[in-house]
């Protein structure tokens, strides 16, 4: 008996789901990342209005003054969903992990010297609360905006802030003691150097506009702080003191890098939608801008001293060039 | 005229590198089979590292290509930012 094996091509019916295939077409395989984001947004049978907001309907476009055709317009260049999201970040945790043994194995925190390892605490602990910031403001973009591709990297981006608020706190822990994070608190509540950013901080919590508070959290207040901080203050106190410190701030350096390039695509994305919608983002983000500036600067005369009015104004331009490179006017 | 040609399995990865060879090569013809998705480019075939990071949406080192990689045919020229194939000596 003589047995023919032959390959036989069954053709799926189906590439994917109908909800996909209404966006990709019905001839594509979809990725991950599509099934897990594009059409996901309920938009309907609401049935009620939310008491706590009777003007809307639970999740309604019309939270923000920016207008979309199609709010999934928005894509994120790195394509995260849950899975891809926690690998990515798993693999840079392992990184700092690893970085934060070999400190403290060496006991390079203890022969760090003392004035500057002060300097880095009083700049770096207090930061924790503005990540925590961070994290509720992103929260509140991922509950009230609309349309999966804008808000579910959100909420990555708030757990990714609780986790840099985490590393501060290790940063302080190592450096200093339980006490370290009581003083750095007292400075961040009533430390003359920290009010306007603290008030910054704490008016961002109460903006309405999911896309206004993405504009002055994500794209304004880090596009400025994540420089200043772990880009010039890093290299002033790697060039004074070597780069223990350094090696503890590298989840926030490479982390900055990547988040921006999700933030300047959406930017870029609402920008291009129309006229009206770069004009008001472009609003948004001077006014923004300015008052950043102005919570800024005495964090930074703190830290930087006399250096710090040219590193804010190389900061401030790289990032003018950055919001024009959006498709921004300011 | 000779066809260079390469195949993958069929999964996550080897979807972005495909579409990068697309993108890159017009007159790419792309064959589904079971399990195995093939290309085949008249004459050569380019692959370039930009294209497919931006597929994926990661970084992306050529040489991880090879993870996907059933088989091939033409002369190989590569560097870190390209993967070519061509029938040229």
């Amino acid at each position: 008996m003589q047995i023919d094996l032959r390959t036989v091509t069954i053709k799926p019916i189906r590439q994917t789901f109908t909800h996909i295939a209404d966006r990709i077409g019905p001839d594509k395989a979809a990725s991950r990342y599509q099934e897990a984001t594009l059409n996901v947004q309920a938009d309907a049978n609401f049935h009620y209005r939310p008491t706590w907001d009777p003007d809307h309907e639970i999740f309604d476009a019309s939270r923000s003054a920016l207008v979309m055709k199609d709010w999934y317009a928005f894509k994120d260049p790195r394509q995260y969903y849950y899975a891809t999201y926690t690998i990515a970040r798993a693999r840079m945790q392992e990184t700092a992990e690893a970085d934060f043994e070999f400190i403290e194995r060496r006991g390079l925190a203890d022969t760090f010297n003392s004035a500057a390892a002060q300097k880095a605490l009083d700049l770096l602990v207090p930061l924790r609360h503005v990540a925590w910031g961070s994290n509720m403001n992103n929260s509140s973009i991922c509950a009230y905006g609309y349309g999966t591709s804008f808000t579910a990297p959100c909420i990555f981006q708030a757990m990714d802030q609780l986790g840099i608020a985490q590393y501060l706190t290790r940063v302080g822990l190592l450096f200093g003691d339980a006490g370290t994070l009581d003083d750095a608190k007292q400075a961040w509540t009533t430390g003359a150097e920290w009010q306007e950013l603290r008030r910054y901080v704490e008016d961002t919590l109460v903006l309405q506009d999911p896309v206004e508070l993405f504009v002055a959290q994500n794209l304004v207040l880090d596009g400025l702080l994540f420089p200043l901080v772990y880009e010039k203050f890093d290299a002033a106190l790697t060039a004074e003191a070597g780069p223990t410190v350094s090696m503890l701030l590298r989840f926030q350096a490479d982390w900055f890098a990547e988040t921006s390039r999700w933030v300047d695509a959406t930017i870029k994305t609402a920008a291009g939608e129309s006229a009206a919608n770069a004009a008001l983002l472009s609003g948004w983000v001077a006014a923004w801008r300015d008052r950043a500036v102005t919570a800024l600067s005495p964090v930074m005369d703190m830290a930087l001293g006399a250096d710090a009015p040219a590193a804010l104004a190389d900061v401030v331009s790289a990032f003018d060039a950055r919001a024009a490179k959006c498709g921004l006017a300011i | 005229m000779s066809t260079v040609f390469i195949a993958f399995q069929t999964n996550e990865t080897s979807r972005g590198i495909v579409e990068a060879i697309e993108d890159d090569n017009p007159n790419a013809v792309v064959s589904e089979m079971p399990a195995l998705v093939k290309v085949d480019v008249p004459d050569s075939m380019t692959i370039r590292r930009s294209t497919v990071e931006e597929k994926l949406g990661r970084r992306f080192d050529l040489q991880e290509m090879h993870v996907h990689l059933i088989t091939l045919s033409g002369h190989i020229d590569e560097s870190d930012d390209e993967f070519n194939l061509s029938w040229k000596q």
